[in-house]
C-alpha cells in the first residue's frame, strides 16, 4: 500500500484535512476520498475538460494535478458555487436551452462559461466557441451551451472592473 | 388506433414542452450519479492485462507476482472462468451463414486484437490492481496480423480464424431489377470507390459497472452503464447459470451511449465473474485508453459502387461491393453484420431507382470489433449513394437540387417498396427538398460561392437526402431469435399526494425520454407535467421491455406510456363517478382536477381522489376495489419499422494551401412525424450532425501496419469540438405515420445520417474547379492536398 502524506487546503470555502498518497490525483481524492462526486473524470489525459475545477482563481484539470502539490491551495468545484449569481444563471440557462443531454460534461461546462464571463464583457459567439473548446461534449453539437452562455452574457449587469 | 378516444389529441400540443427537463436541473447541479459515483465499503476494483499483439497466441501465463502483491484480492484468466461462465457466439438466425468463433472474458488461448483483455487483477483499489496488472508474465507467440480491408480479403491473407478457412464472417447479396440491362442500355455511368475510416464512440463517460454478487441468495444486482438492462439481465443471467428474477441490473445515470452501451464486453463479464468469485462489490470503470482499445469502433468500409443514369438524369440502377472489417468476432448479442446489411439496404433509398444489385463482405481482423452505433449503417449508403449523385450531376450538368428533385420517390408512390425491400409508409422528399432550398437561400449561397472563387477561395455547397430507419419491430432482432424485447411496458399508478408515478422499459442515457414520457402521460391523463414522474432503467422496478436503441423511445415508448395513461385514467374516472354519485362518463380529468365533462366545473382533485381511495375506502360502497395502478405493453405495429426523411446541406471553405476545412454553415430539414417536443427534437438533430461531422472530417482510429492501435487518446483521435462546429438550422416537415398512435417516429440518428455525406459532397464541389476529388474520410488536410496535387 502506498504511504499516505498529510494535506491540508480550503475546498469550496471551507479548510479541510486529508491524507492522500503521492501519486492521488485531485480528481480522485474529490471523487473518490472525499465523495464529491461532481467533478466528472472523462480521459484523465487533460483533454476533455470534464473535471475542470478552479484552483486559486484559475482553470485546472483535476486529473492532471496531484493532491499533494495542493497544500495550502483555495479549491472550488462544482459544488462550490451554490450561492453565486453567475452561476445560477447559467445553471438556469443551460437546463433551459437544455445545453445538456447527458450531464458528463456539464460541471466542467459550466465552470468554463463562469470562468469566461467573469472576465469579459459580452463575448461573442466565436469567443464563447473558442473559449469552450477545451471541454468536449459528446451529446448537444455544442449550439445550445453556446446559446446558453451567450444568452447569460447579454443579461447580466456589466460590473466588471474596466468593463 | 382502435380506440376513439386517441385521435382527437393527435394533432394538439403535447403538454409541458416548454418546461426544462428535470433531470438536466440535477446535472446542471452537478447532481447526476453515475456508475464512478457509486462507492460500496467493500469495494474491490478490476483492472485487466491486455495484449500488446494484434494477433498472439498464449504461450504462458504468469500470475504468482501478481498474486503476491499486498492489496491484490484475486487474479484470473480465461481458463479459471470455465466452470462459471459460458461463452458466447454473436450470431443470429436472420443471418444465415454468418460465422463467429466463441468468445470468453478473456482471451482464451489466442489474443486477436491489441487490446484485448487477457487476465483480469482484482484488489482493493483500482491503483494497486494497474500495479498488480504491471507484474503479469505473459509469453507469446506472434501470429501475422490482418489490419486493412484489402488485407483481410487477399487471398493468400493470414487468417484470423484458421478453422474458417478464410476471413469472411458474412456475406449477402441484394438483387432487385435487372441491373445487367439497366447499365447496357444507360446513357451515364459514374463509378468511383470510397474509403470510409474506422471510427469509435467517444462517450464522455466510459463504460462501467459495478457488480455486486450475494452468494448466499445467488443474487447479482449490476449497476450499469447500459442502454439496455433488459438485455443485460438476460446475458448475465444465462451466460453465469443465474436464475433470471436474481439478476437485477441498474442502469444510473449513463453518460452517452448513441448505441455503444448496447453490447457484451469481456471486462464487464469479468467483472460479474470477480464478484461471484470474491462475493464482494466489484468495479470496473474504463479509462480513457482503454476505451479507444476496446469499446466497439464502426463504420470501416470500403465501398466500390456504379450508378446507371438516362440523359435526363433518372437514376436507372446502382451496383455496390461494400466491403467492412469488423476485428475478430461478431460482437454479441446484436452482431456484427447489422451495419453493413443496412448500409447495402440504404443504398439508393430516397430514389425511384428500380434497379439495384449489393453484395456485402463482413471480414474478420484483428482490430477491435465493431458493431451497431449512432445511424447504423446510414452514413455508409448514404455518403456512397449521394456521392454518385453529386458525380452524375456534374457529369451531366445538371444541379445538385435539380437532380434530386427529378428522382426523389414521389408523393403519389406511397406507400413504396425500396429494391432493397424496405417498405416506406409515406414520406416527404420534395417538400423537405423545397424548404431546404429556402431555408439555406440557395441562389445567393451560389452567387457567394462564385464571387470568392473570383477571389481565389474555394468555398463549396453539398446536399444530401436520406431516409432514416425508427421504431424498430421484432425484425431487427427477434426474429433472429435474439431475446432482445422490441415491445415495451409502463406500470402507471396515482399516488395518495394525487401525483403520477410511471415506470417505464424505455431508457434514459440524456436525450430526454423521461420528460417525453412525462409529457405523453400529462397529455392523455390531463394533469401538469409536473406531477408526473418517471422511473427508468432497472430491470426489479420496471416492466419488461426492449429499452432504448434505433430511434424506438419516442415512438414505440410513447404509445406504451399513452396506453397507460389512457388506462390509468378510466379508473381514475370510475373512482370518481362513485364518489360523487354519478358515472364514470359523467366526468372527466383536466389539469389535475376532476370536472363535469359537460361544463368542466371542477369537482375534485386527484390528491382527494387519493384520500379517499387508499385511506378513507371506509366511505365507499361495499365491493368497490379502487384500481390506482395499472399496467400497459404496446407491440410495434404495422410495417418493420417507420422510415422518417430529410435533407441536409454543408457550406464550407477548404484552404488550398493548408488542406483545412472551415465549415461554415449547415442546415437541416427532416420529418420525423409528430413532434412530441421540438427542443428535444432539434438537440437530438445538432448532436447528431456534429457526430457525423466528426466522422467527415476528424475522427478515425488509426492502426499500425502490425495492428498496433495508435490512437489511443484525444489527442491522437480528433473530435470535434465547440470552436470548429458551425451552428446548425433546423427546419421540420411533418408527415404523421399511422403506425404508431401517437403518430411520431424517432429523430436519433437523422442527425448523423446524412452529415458526413454533405460534408463530403461540399468539399468535392469545392475543389471541383481544380479537378480534386476526395474519395477517402476522414477529410484530413492532408488527404486533401494530396488529392490536389500539392503534396
Amino acid at each position: 500500500m502506498d504511504p499516505h502524506y498529510p494535506l491540508a487546503f480550503i475546498l469550496n470555502g471551507a479548510r479541510v484535512e486529508h491524507e492522500v498518497s503521492v501519486r492521488t490525483t485531485l480528481a480522485d481524492l474529490l471523487r473518490h476520498q472525499i465523495g464529491q462526486t461532481a467533478t466528472h473524470v472523462g480521459c484523465e489525459q487533460g483533454s476533455c475538460g470534464a473535471c475542470t475545477v478552479v484552483v486559486d482563481g484559475r482553470m485546472v484539470r483535476a486529473c492532471l494535478i496531484f493532491a499533494i502539490q495542493l497544500e495550502g491551495a483555495d479549491i472550488k468545484t462544482s459544488d462550490g458555487f451554490a450561492d453565486d449569481a453567475l452561476m445560477i444563471s447559467l445553471r438556469r440557462a443551460f437546463t433551459e436551452r437544455n445545453a445538456l443531454q447527458c450531464g458528463f460534461c456539464t460541471s466542467g461546462m459550466l465552470i468554463a462559461g463562469h470562468d469566461l464571463l467573469s472576465r469579459v464583457a459580452q463575448p461573442g459567439r466565436r469567443e464563447i466557441r473558442e473559449k469552450i473548446s477545451g471541454n468536449f461534449c459528446r451529446c448537444t453539437g455544442y449550439e445550445a451551451i453556446v446559446d446558453a452562455i451567450w444568452k447569460v452574457a447579454q443579461e447580466m449587469p456589466d460590473t466588471r472592473a474596466g468593463a | 388506433m382502435s380506440d376513439p378516444a386517441i385521435k382527437p389529441h393527435r394533432y394538439t400540443e403535447f403538454v409541458g414542452q416548454d418546461k426544462p427537463r428535470r433531470n438536466a436541473v440535477r446535472h446542471a447541479y452537478g447532481r447526476g450519479r453515475f456508475v464512478d459515483d457509486i462507492a460500496f465499503a467493500n469495494l474491490a476494483h478490476v483492472a485487466f492485462f491486455r495484449s500488446p499483439h494484434a494477433h498472439a497466441e498464449i504461450l504462458s501465463i504468469d500470475t504468482a507476482a501478481a498474486r503476491a502483491l499486498p492489496g491484490v484480492v484475486d487474479v484470473f484468466t480465461a481458463q479459471d472462468l470455465t466452470e462459471i461462465c459460458t461463452p458466447w457466439v454473436g450470431a443470429l438466425d436472420h443471418f444465415p451463414g454468418l460465422k463467429s468463433p466463441e468468445q470468453w472474458p478473456l482471451a482464451m488461448g489466442r489474443a486477436n486484437w491489441n487490446g484485448e483483455p487477457v487476465v483480469a487483477v482484482v484488489a482493493e483499489s483500482r491503483a494497486i490492481a494497474e500495479d498488480g496488472v504491471d507484474l503479469i508474465v505473459v509469453e507469446w507467440k506472434e501470429l501475422p496480423p490482418v489490419v486493412g480491408i484489402e488485407q483481410a480479403r487477399a487471398k493468400d491473407a493470414p487468417l484470423v480464424h484458421p478453422e474458417f478457412g478464410s476471413n469472411l464472417c458474412f456475406a449477402m447479396t441484394l438483387k432487385a431489377g435487372d441491373v445487367v440491362a439497366a447499365f447496357r442500355d444507360a446513357d451515364l455511368v459514374v463509378e468511383d470507390t470510397l474509403d470510409l475510416g474506422r471510427q469509435t464512440a467517444l462517450t464522455l463517460e466510459p463504460r462501467g459497472i459495478v457488480a455486486d454478487f450475494d452468494p448466499s441468495l445467488r443474487k447479482l444486482t449490476a449497476y450499469h452503464s447500459t442502454q439496455t438492462v433488459y438485455q443485460m439481465q438476460d446475458v448475465f443471467c444465462r451466460h453465469f447459470g443465474l436464475s433470471e428474477e436474481n439478476v437485477r441490473v441498474i442502469a444510473p445515470d449513463v453518460g452517452g451511449s448513441f448505441g455503444m452501451k448496447l453490447h457484451v464486453y469481456g471486462e464487464e463479464m469479468s467483472a460479474v465473474a470477480a464478484s461471484i468469485r470474491i462475493g464482494r462489490p466489484v468495479k470496473f470503470v474504463a479509462d480513457r485508453m482503454e476505451s479507444f482499445l476496446s469499446d466497439i469502433h464502426l463504420r470501416e468500409h470500403k465501398v466500390h459502387a456504379r450508378m446507371a443514369l438516362s440523359k435526363a438524369g433518372e437514376i436507372l440502377a446502382m451496383d455496390v461491393d461494400d466491403a467492412t472489417g469488423i476485428g475478430p468476432f461478431s460482437v454479441y448479442p446484436r452482431t456484427s453484420a447489422m451495419e453493413g446489411n443496412q448500409a447495402l439496404r440504404l443504398m439508393g433509398a430516397p430514389y425511384k431507382m428500380a434497379n439495384y444489385h449489393g453484395r456485402l463482405s463482413v471480414l474478420f481482423q484483428n482490430k477491435a470489433p465493431t458493431c451497431q452505433f449512432r445511424a447504423v449503417g446510414h452514413p455508409i449508403g448514404i455518403t456512397v449513394t449521394e456521392h454518385m449523385v453529386d458525380l452524375a450531376a456534374r457529369a451531366l450538368n445538371l444541379d445538385p437540387f435539380e437532380i434530386r428533385r427529378r428522382n426523389v420517390v414521389t408523393k403519389d408512390m406511397y406507400p413504396h417498396t425500396t429494391p432493397t425491400g424496405y417498405i416506406l409508409e409515406r414520406l416527404s422528399h420534395e417538400e423537405c427538398l423545397a424548404r431546404l432550398e429556402t431555408l439555406m437561400d440557395y441562389p445567393r449561397l451560389r452567387a457567394e460561392q462564385a464571387e470568392a472563387r473570383q477571389r481565389g477561395i474555394y468555398r463549396g455547397i453539398g446536399i444530401g437526402t436520406f431516409i432514416e430507419i425508427t421504431n424498430p419491430g421484432p425484425a431487427f432482432y427477434g426474429i433472429g431469435n435474439a431475446r432482445i424485447s422490441s415491445q415495451d411496458g409502463c406500470m402507471m399508478k396515482l399516488e395518495p399526494s394525487g401525483k403520477i408515478r410511471a415506470a417505464v422499459s424505455i431508457s434514459e442515457t440524456g436525450q430526454g425520454t423521461e420528460t417525453v414520457m412525462a409529457q405523453v402521460a400529462a397529455t392523455y391523463l390531463g394533469v401538469d407535467v409536473e406531477h408526473v414522474d418517471v422511473i427508468t432503467g432497472d430491470t426489479e422496478r420496471t416492466p419488461y421491455g426492449g429499452a432504448s436503441w434505433a430511434s424506438r423511445g419516442a415512438g414505440i415508448g410513447g404509445a406504451t406510456v399513452m396506453q397507460a395513461a389512457l388506462a390509468l385514467k378510466a379508473s381514475i374516472l370510475e373512482i370518481a363517478g362513485v364518489i360523487l354519485q354519478g358515472e364514470a362518463n359523467d366526468f372527466d380529468l383536466r389539469a389535475g382536477q376532476i370536472v363535469n365533462r359537460a361544463d368542466g366545473q371542477i369537482r375534485m382533485s386527484l390528491a382527494e381522489i387519493g384520500r379517499i381511495a387508499y385511506f378513507r375506502t371506509d366511505t365507499l360502497p361495499a365491493n368497490v376495489h379502487p384500481q390506482l395502478s395499472v399496467v400497459r405493453h404496446y407491440v410495434p405495429q404495422g410495417t418493420p419499422f417507420d422510415f422518417t426523411n430529410g435533407v441536409q446541406a454543408s457550406y464550407l471553405e477548404v484552404d488550398i494551401e493548408t488542406g483545412i476545412v472551415t465549415l461554415l454553415d449547415h442546415w437541416v430539414v427532416e420529418d420525423c412525424g409528430i413532434i412530441l417536443n421540438r427542443q428535444l427534437v432539434d438537440e437530438q438533430i445538432r448532436g447528431g450532425v456534429v457526430h457525423g461531422l466528426g466522422s467527415a472530417l476528424f475522427e478515425e482510429c488509426l492502426y499500425s501496419a502490425t495492428g498496433q492501435m495508435l490512437t489511443t487518446t484525444m489527442a491522437d483521435y480528433l473530435a470535434p469540438l465547440a470552436s470548429e462546429m458551425p451552428d446548425i438550422h433546423i427546419d421540420h416537415i411533418c408527415t404523421p405515420t399511422e403506425m404508431t398512435p401517437l403518430g411520431a417516429k424517432g429523430v436519433g440518428e437523422a442527425g448523423t445520417a446524412a452529415a458526413g455525406a454533405v460534408v463530403l459532397n461540399a468539399v468535392n464541389d469545392a475543389l471541383h474547379p481544380l479537378g480534386a476529388v476526395l474519395r477517402q474520410t476522414p477529410l484530413t488536410p492532408e488527404r486533401i492536398l494530396k488529392a490536389l496535387g500539392r503534396i
